[in-house]
């Protein structure tokens, strides 16, 4: 991952807490003194849809806060790798829930990492906190936000009525970390085509 | 075999993108059956403005015209002089007809236009996400009144049907609701007597349906309908508020 | 100092306009500008300010004139079909020099058209929109930074020179988040104007009175006149005076082969495609208006002395082209590119048009 900017594209379903957790990565980007822009996907209200947005975290003033070929696409659901898959740059990064999307052909240039975000969130009794899950995983790869701000942060980022589920969130998210840190996750980088040859 | 449950002829096969329990889909369905029934299906013309049912147009397979917000009693108003013998309607939010759109619905209803006019009032904006509407009750909090309605700021909630039947030329003007099976049945009823009364050129027919938008209220279907009784019924009573012909006793 | 605080564009209007001294705003629901008036719903009667939600945008800014007249700070935002629908109440604005400001997130037209990103309503804003002979300043943000900062300028603008100022921004420049340093606030007192219906201020002559009848042809026209008058001011400063520095911005225009011209957020892209070009050994440069009304004409006409071709691009079918060839005057070609009806170009198509107008075999 580039130690200078972060380009990423979150996608899933309405109501799977993406915009919320673009919103969380570019909060911290900014306390850890990045320049950052978040930009939702808005359409009519149609709901149950799909949502994403995109994110960039750099270190220098940020041109461009429209992303055609994201470093990282974080999916939550099925339709989002579908869609985004194409567009990583080759030699980025595809972190998709595991738990609601099966191994597949992906692209072989890219480096995969599966997270099975709603069966942690489900252990932790909250299938809402997935996306915090990914975040946590997220965070272990980012070069520029860090775990220490993150974990400041999240209380605070929680709307005014939610702030009893800081707890399960910080754990959602120290979960997702430590998948990643005690690397259970399940591909390394072009894993695909070692699969190909099995 | 009958099959009583088929599409009415004058929809079309597109289902509806409403949210689960909207009442626009059961008021667009009673139309149908209306038109159905009245044997002017394929002499209907519908007028949508914008609101969620900008899209009605969509689910009926007459002609119809997408209008401007809160214009549609203008717009059908050309229509209908231009037609006269076709039955034209419209169908219109409470954000279009009692806020932005009060002078051409006040207009259209005085110089007695003889077109239907079909009013989901829904005590709020759904479309764009569930601001406050001129219907919106006293103390309900929406998007643009986080502290809740304040009758001191905003005025009380308008009741458009009280208003247009103190005109001299609307022929029948009523208030119904679909949260029951009989209020279904009755507000099926209404609508038929509105279409019956622009077939038979007699004037202007308005039919106020009470209605809910679970999405924008933070409620499921079932707690949205009783809310509705609860609240907006006492606000918003259900009955016919004019009726020059006497069609509902004929 | 402050702290940056992470802000969607629609908020930071709303909070630098409160910041501004603005405490009355009218408007009516419409997407993608809805976080504002939401976002004042809830700010404005915490300093005692008035939100008001209006039957619609023509009595919106029926309201706004008459707040104006009577000395307030005061706004009204909405989107595309939105501000149609208000134009009617600009030109009285204009017409009787009342200061407000109109933040228009415009998005995909004509008629009801879609909720997407667009910027084709350059000509309705730039050219007055409403009938009679009036400007509007015209004041385009390209981040949520200068949204905030922009509208700030914008009641000062609109009061200096009292005159109705609009901020053109778009679906994306609203919606998006970044992070805003917020400007001081300002002090404003509905008294200070002694020209303000109902003011406490000492009057020039007996009674105020805010009108835009001139019955008499001759006094008709020596009110446009002196509008016009006014405008000349109003472009003097931007060209060369006191509000060069909010004109326009450029960015290795020095020895630029290719001049890109762009405003808002397109203005973003094309920074990325100069950067993109230069990498690649093509000398590109942009020139990005920050005020589209007045337009930084003579930038224009000066680089068209030094370099070889520009290339406009918008989200629309072309607008503010013509404003550049008006300025360029035939000295150079002057190319456009395009994405209309909600749609966003990518800084790859952008690339491409360059390419094909740099290296053309
Ligand atoms: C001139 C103009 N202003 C605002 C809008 C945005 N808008 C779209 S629908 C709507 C109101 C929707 O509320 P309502 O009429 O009550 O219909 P509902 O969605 O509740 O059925 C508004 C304000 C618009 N399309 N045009
Ligand atoms: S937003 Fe409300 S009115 Fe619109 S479709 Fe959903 S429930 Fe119905
Ligand atoms: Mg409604």
């Amino acid at each position: 991952m580039s130690a200078e900017v972060e380009r990423i594209i979150l996608a899933g379903f309405g109501g799977q807490g993406i915009l919320f957790l673009g919103k969380v990565l570019a909060e911290v980007g900014m306390r850890c003194g990045k320049h950052v822009s978040w930009i939702p996907s808005y359409g009519p209200e149609m709901r149950g849809g799909t949502a994403n947005c995109t994110v960039i975290i750099s270190e220098h003033p940020i041109a461009s806060p429209l992303v055609t070929v994201p470093d990282t696409v974080i999916a939550m659901n099925r339709p989002s790798v579908a869609k985004f898959n194409v567009r990583i740059k080759a030699g980025g990064m595809l972190m998709y829930n595991s738990s609601l999307i099966e191994r597949q052909e992906f692209r072989d240039d890219i480096r995969l990492v599966e997270i099975p975000a709603s069966e942690i969130a489900d252990e932790l009794g909250n299938a809402r906190v997935a996306n915090l899950v990914m975040a946590g995983a997220y965070a272990k790869f980012s070069k520029l936000v860090t775990y220490d701000e993150m974990v400041k942060a999240l209380p605070n980022l929680l709307p005014a009525g939610k702030k009893e589920l800081a707890e399960v969130n910080l754990a959602a998210f120290e979960r997702g970390y430590q998948f990643v840190k005690e690397k259970k996750y399940m591909f390394g980088r072009y894993v695909y085509s070692v699969f190909k040859g099995l | 075999m009958e099959q009583v449950f088929a599409r009415p002829k004058c929809m079309s096969k597109t289902p509806f993108h409403y949210c689960p329990g909207c009442d626009h889909g059961v008021v667009h369905r009673l139309v149908g059956e209306c038109l159905d029934e009245l044997e002017v299906g394929d002499k209907a013309i519908g007028v949508a403005p914008v609101g969620c049912s900008v899209f009605a147009y969509d689910y009926f397979a007459f002609d119809f015209n997408q209008a401007a917000h809160g214009r549609a009693p203008a717009v059908a108003t050309g229509i209908k002089r231009v037609r006269p013998d076709h039955i034209v309607f419209t169908y219109q939010g409470d954000g279009d007809l009692a806020a932005i759109g009060t002078a051409e619905i006040v207009h259209a209803a005085n110089r007695g236009e003889k077109i239907t006019v079909i009013f989901i009032n829904n005590a709020i904006y759904g479309m764009t996400g569930g601001q406050m509407a001129p219907t919106t009750l006293i103390g309900m909090k929406t998007a643009t009144s986080p502290y809740g309605r304040d009758a001191q700021l905003c005025g009380h909630p308008i009741r458009v049907s009280e208003l247009l039947a103190t005109l001299e030329a609307p022929v029948y003007v009523t208030r119904v609701a679909v949260n029951t099976p009989a209020n279904l049945m009755k507000a099926k009823k209404a609508l038929k007597n509105a279409f019956r009364l622009q077939k038979e050129g007699k004037g202007f027919s308005f039919v106020e349906v009470v209605s809910i938008c679970p999405t924008n209220w933070g409620k499921s279907p079932v707690d949205a309908h009783k809310w509705l009784a609860e609240k907006m019924l006492p606000v918003f009573p259900l009955g016919t508020y004019k009726d020059s012909t006497g069609i509902e006793n004929s | 100092m402050a702290d940056k605080v992470l802000m969607k564009g629609n908020e930071a209007i709303g909070e630098a306009a409160v910041l501004a001294g603005c405490r009355y705003y009218f408007g009516y629901p419409i997407t993608p500008q809805s976080e504002l008036p939401a976002y004042l719903a809830r700010r404005l009667p915490e300093v005692e300010g008035v939100f008001l939600q209006a039957e619609s945008e023509i009595a919106a800014i029926n309201m706004v004139y008459g707040a104006a007249s009577a000395g307030a700070r005061v706004m009204t935002s909405s989107s595309s079909p939105g501000v149609s629908l208000k134009q009617e109440g600009i030109s009285y604005i204009a017409g009787a020099e009342m200061p407000c400001v109109i933040v228009n997130v415009v998005r995909g037209g004509p008629g009801l058209g879609n909720i997407s990103p667009a910027q084709s309503d350059y000509w309705q804003a730039t050219r007055g929109g409403g009938h009679g002979d009036y400007r509007t300043l015209v004041l385009a943000p390209n981040s949520v930074q200068e949204m905030a900062d922009m509208t700030r300028h914008a009641f000062e603008l609109a009061d200096r020179f009292r005159n109705p100022v609009l901020v053109l921004s778009d679906g994306i420049l609203g919606q998006m988040m970044e992070p805003v340093l917020l400007p001081e606030p300002a002090t404003y007192d509905i008294n200070q104007k002694p020209w303000a219906l109902g003011t406490t201020a000492p009057r020039k002559g007996g009674r105020n009175l805010c009108s835009t009848i001139f019955l008499d042809v001759e006094l008709l026209e020596e009110h446009n006149w002196h509008l016009y008058q006014k405008y000349q001011v109003i472009t003097d400063e931007f060209a060369k005076g006191s509000l060069k520095h909010m004109a326009v911005e450029t960015h290795e225009v020095e020895d630029a082969e290719i001049v890109l011209v762009g405003y808002g957020i397109i203005s973003r892209i094309l920074k990325t495609v100069v950067e993109k070009c230069r990498k690649r050994g093509i000398k590109a440069g942009l020139v990005r208006p920050k005020c589209l009304w007045p337009f930084p004409s003579q930038v224009l006409a000066d680089l068209a002395a030094k370099t070889k071709q520009f290339l406009v691009v918008e989200m629309s079918c072309g607008q503010m082209v013509e404003d550049v060839k008006l300025a360029v005057d035939g000295k150079k070609p002057v190319y456009f590119f395009g994405r209309t009806g909600g749609t966003v170009p990518s800084d790859f198509e952008i690339l491409n048009e360059v390419d094909k107008l740099v290296r053309p075999d």
